[in-house]
């Protein structure tokens, strides 16, 4: 359960830093004149979407924090017997790369009120995202003609079962990215357009982050890593 | 020189965040049943948890039926009494407080405390209802498949919830399974809106240490939810893909009837390490609105100022905190390693602290306060008290070496009966008095309230105490008969036997209750905007009920707090969070 609690520790610092801005000390009781000291609401400026996200991104990570926290239980477990990763997810990692690169551009060209760089950036960001999710199957498809069923092993299992959470995610986002295609389809101002262009690019860089993390899980790479965690709680 | 009020309004700088356009219906469908507005959705929400709840209330009487009179009722048998206590808690736990808390009374008090006119994401908050009708229906129709509701118990243990042993394992695990994953879903399109709601629309004035503890309470849950909730999410669709696709996450290798399983190697323990991880916190995710709403009642029914606000608050982040790191207390008798159990104790213990704070500060609200022994007081008193006996308990079982002896007792039936079931309810039937007549703008009868009080009260404590005492002498849970064992002696029967009249009866005052909600839609005595007198904004709308948009033209302006009661020198012995500060004037005409 270490990378979950880390993960929290995480948040508990965003949440204490963001708290400690608040004037929690503050005593309301003794405001004897209202309107000489007339408190703002210490609401954020960001527009709710924004913080929408931010909190869901959180709970997408808090998700995959106890993914992550389950693998590494369950490796422990004598049974467990590491499956070779398909080179085609190297692949899959640059095309999402491309993907997350290519909405960045979007959302640059939305400062600049460049209708075409957004709809270039978008087209491409979405396509390429497609192009990671069909990589993905048919990885999927190699392991499985190579004999690595989902329910042969847990690592199998986890295999499977990580990477279709992480494409669902990606998914859920395609439709985003498709709603905003439509918003510069319809020639909505552009104004309206940059948040939305900021919150697609904004959430494939996090897919793409929980996907860099994920992949240096199912390689290996985290080995080591996540050995000194259990040498530190044991 | 009198007082005169001026317009304060002029002298208050602007709004920081802009007002949102409002989403207006266009038709009766999308006013009143697909509605986007919060006040709508919130009715919703706590229709369905008490349609749902009652169920589990049904389930409850029968599994007493089956305690106190053994082989009377020969249609219960032990595969239905295992699946009653599995859909009883779950129902009770998930679908019922925590839907009814953070659905009901999030969406109904959220915009109107903080001075909004609906949630900031209204299509997302109409969906998540949806979704968590959805959950429920799910989870209802177990009771109609094949094989019967899952009786894995609440907590739904591998490697037994999958076994053929268990009852309904065909249908009932796996549709169970789907609901929880389904609830999540909807859960957490509801809790971004009431988390963004309270952080961004709150109207001007309205810093966070002048919301209601009502508030605070309902946002430290829903972020404690939003953060919990993933972890019987991912517990669930592993054990999903235990049952249907046949993998190993939590399944070791077994042999059933002689057969070896296709199972191997998995670990039970990792289950209850991710169930407990959102297990935990779920308990506080019910207790923390309940602390809110109760700290608003005591102030509001005392006419006194809540005593240590800043205290309040502090003490509700503190236990939203310290509630993921307790999680493995639950754990003391499955094999842990004994430092773990060390720390786990220590963290439990801990949190005694704030909750201890906050009990000292409803007390010390209380202490020579105008106390109105209302309906919503009695219960607010009922829950203090019963809270601090199931805390106490706590103590007990936080401690490895008094837990391991009491561990799947009935003693621990009683504890978190006590400290999660009749606390929080206590709260939501109070806070039902409370603000019913703000919904309807009816006042419920009170005659009929104070008997469902009594009735209900002292009827939790005959059922409970003694099941603390049967608990003690060794009365396991979950078994549907405990027989004739030497070390049971026979008065524990006419114990249980007494428990189960006293079990109906509760029940039948319930029903009284609904009696009450119904007929005083109708028939109750108009309320007015504001018949408790309180200073929160949601007794300040032009409206009562509330209209769309909740404010009429203008937002309301806060100037004080939500706690100014019998302020010394103050016209009224209350002052509205949204009523301008007057200014000495001199000369002015008397």
């Amino acid at each position: 359960m270490s990378a979950i609690v880390l993960f929290m520790a995480v948040i508990a610092i965003i949440v204490g830093w963001w708290l400690s801005r608040q004037r929690l000390t503050a005593k309301p009781w003794l405001e004897e004149d209202p309107i000489a000291d007339f408190p703002g609401t210490g609401a954020m400026t960001l527009p709710a979407a924004k913080i929408g996200l931010g909190v869901f991104l959180a709970v997408a990570g808090s998700l995959f924090a106890l993914f992550i926290s389950a693998y590494s239980m369950r490796m422990n477990m004598v049974d467990w017997r590491a499956l070779p990763v398909p080179r085609l997810l190297w692949f899959n990692t640059g095309v999402l790369v491309l993907s997350s690169v290519a909405l960045q551009w979007g959302y640059i060209a939305a400062r600049r009120s460049d209708m075409d760089g957004v709809a270039f950036g978008l087209l491409v960001g979405a396509a390429s995202a497609v192009i990671f999710l069909v990589g993905q199957l048919l990885a999927w498809q190699q392991l499985r003609d190579a004999g690595y069923f989902l329910a042969s092993n847990p690592a199998n299992s986890f295999f499977y079962l990580i990477t279709a959470a992480h494409g669902l995610h990606v998914m859920g986002g395609l439709v985003a990215v498709g709603r905003t295609t439509a918003k510069v389809w319809r020639g909505t101002e552009m104004t309206q357009l940059r948040l939305s262009v900021e919150l697609c690019a904004t959430y494939w860089h996090f897919l793409l982050l929980v996907w860099l993390v994920l992949l240096g899980l199912l390689t290996g790479w985290t080995d080591d890593f996540v050995g000194i965690c259990r040498q530190l709680l044991n | 020189m009198v007082d005169v009020p001026y317009d304060a309004l002029a002298d208050a700088p602007p709004a920081e965040v802009a007002e949102v356009e409002l989403y207006h219906p266009k038709s009766w469908w999308t006013q009143y049943v697909f509605s986007q507005d919060a006040k709508v959705i919130a009715i919703q929400y706590s229709l369905t948890a008490t349609a749902i709840g009652l169920v589990a209330l049904v389930l409850s009487w029968l599994m007493r039926l089956q305690l106190g009179f053994p082989g009377t009722f020969s249609f219960i048998d032990a595969n239905q009494y295992l699946q009653f206590i599995t859909m009883h808690g779950m129902i009770m736990v998930i679908y019922l407080l925590t839907a009814l808390f953070l659905g009901g009374f999030g969406n109904y008090l959220i915009p109107l405390m903080v001075g909004a006119r609906d949630m900031v994401f209204p299509y997302v908050n109409m969906l998540s209802y949806w979704v968590y009708l959805l959950a429920v229906v799910v989870l209802a129709s177990t009771f109609f498949v094949p094989g019967g509701p899952t009786g894995a118990g609440w907590t739904l243990y591998p490697p037994q919830a999958i076994l053929s042993g268990t009852p309904g394992q065909d249908w009932g695990i796996i549709l169970m399974l789907v609901s929880l994953i389904l609830f999540i879903i909807g859960f957490t399109m509801g809790g971004l809106n009431y988390v963004v709601t309270v952080l961004q629309a709150r109207t001007r004035g309205m810093t966070l240490m002048r919301l209601p503890l009502t508030v605070w309470g309902i946002f430290t849950a829903t972020v404690m939810a939003l953060l919990a909730f993933p972890a019987l999410f991912v517990a669930s669709v592993m054990m999903l893909f235990d049952r249907v696709l046949g993998t190993s996450f939590f399944m070791p290798a077994l042999v059933e009837m002689g057969q070896q399983m296709k199972y191997g190697g998995g670990s039970p323990i990792l289950f209850q390490h991710l169930f407990w991880f959102f297990g935990h916190p779920e308990v506080y995710i019910v207790a923390l609105p309940a602390f809110g709403i109760v700290s608003d009642l005591i102030s509001t029914h005392a006419r006194k100022n809540i005593f240590g606000y800043r205290m309040m608050v502090w003490a509700i982040v503190g236990i939203g905190a310290l509630s993921f790191v307790v999680w493995a207390h639950h754990m003391y008798v499955s094999g842990m390693h004994p430092k773990f159990g060390f720390f786990f104790a220590t963290t439990t213990l801990i949190i005694a602290i704030p909750t201890a704070i906050k009990v000292y500060n409803w007390v010390l609200t209380l202490w020579r306060g105008d106390i109105h022994l209302t309906v919503p007081m009695l219960f607010a008193l009922g829950f203090i008290i019963t809270f601090v006996n199931g805390g106490l308990t706590g103590l007990f079982l936080g401690n490895v070496v008094v837990d391991v002896p009491l561990s799947d007792t009935m003693f621990v039936v009683a504890h978190f009966h006590m400290v999660m079931g009749v606390a929080p309810i206590m709260v939501v039937l109070g806070a039902i008095y409370h603000w019913y007549p703000k919904v309807t703008g009816r006042m419920l009868d009170d005659w009929l309230g104070k008997f469902h009080f009594w009735v209900t009260f002292l009827g939790a404590y005959l059922i409970f105490f003694p099941m603390h005492y049967l608990g003690l002498l060794g009365i396991p849970r979950r078994y549907q008969d405990i027989g004739e064992v030497a070390f049971i002696p026979p008065s524990a029967h006419t114990l249980n036997a007494f428990i189960t009249v006293v079990a109906l009866t509760v029940g039948f005052a319930q029903m009284v209750f609904l009696f009450n909600l119904a007929w005083s839609l109708f028939k109750g005595r108009p309320s007015g905007g504001n018949p408790w007198r309180a200073t929160t904004l949601e007794w300040q709308t032009p409206q009562t009920p509330p209209g769309h948009g909740n404010w009429g033209k203008a937002l309301p302006v806060v100037y004080r707090w939500a706690y100014d009661y019998s302020v010394p020198g103050a016209a009224q012995d209350f002052i509205p969070q949204n009523q301008p500060p007057t200014r000495a004037v001199q000369g002015a005409a008397p």
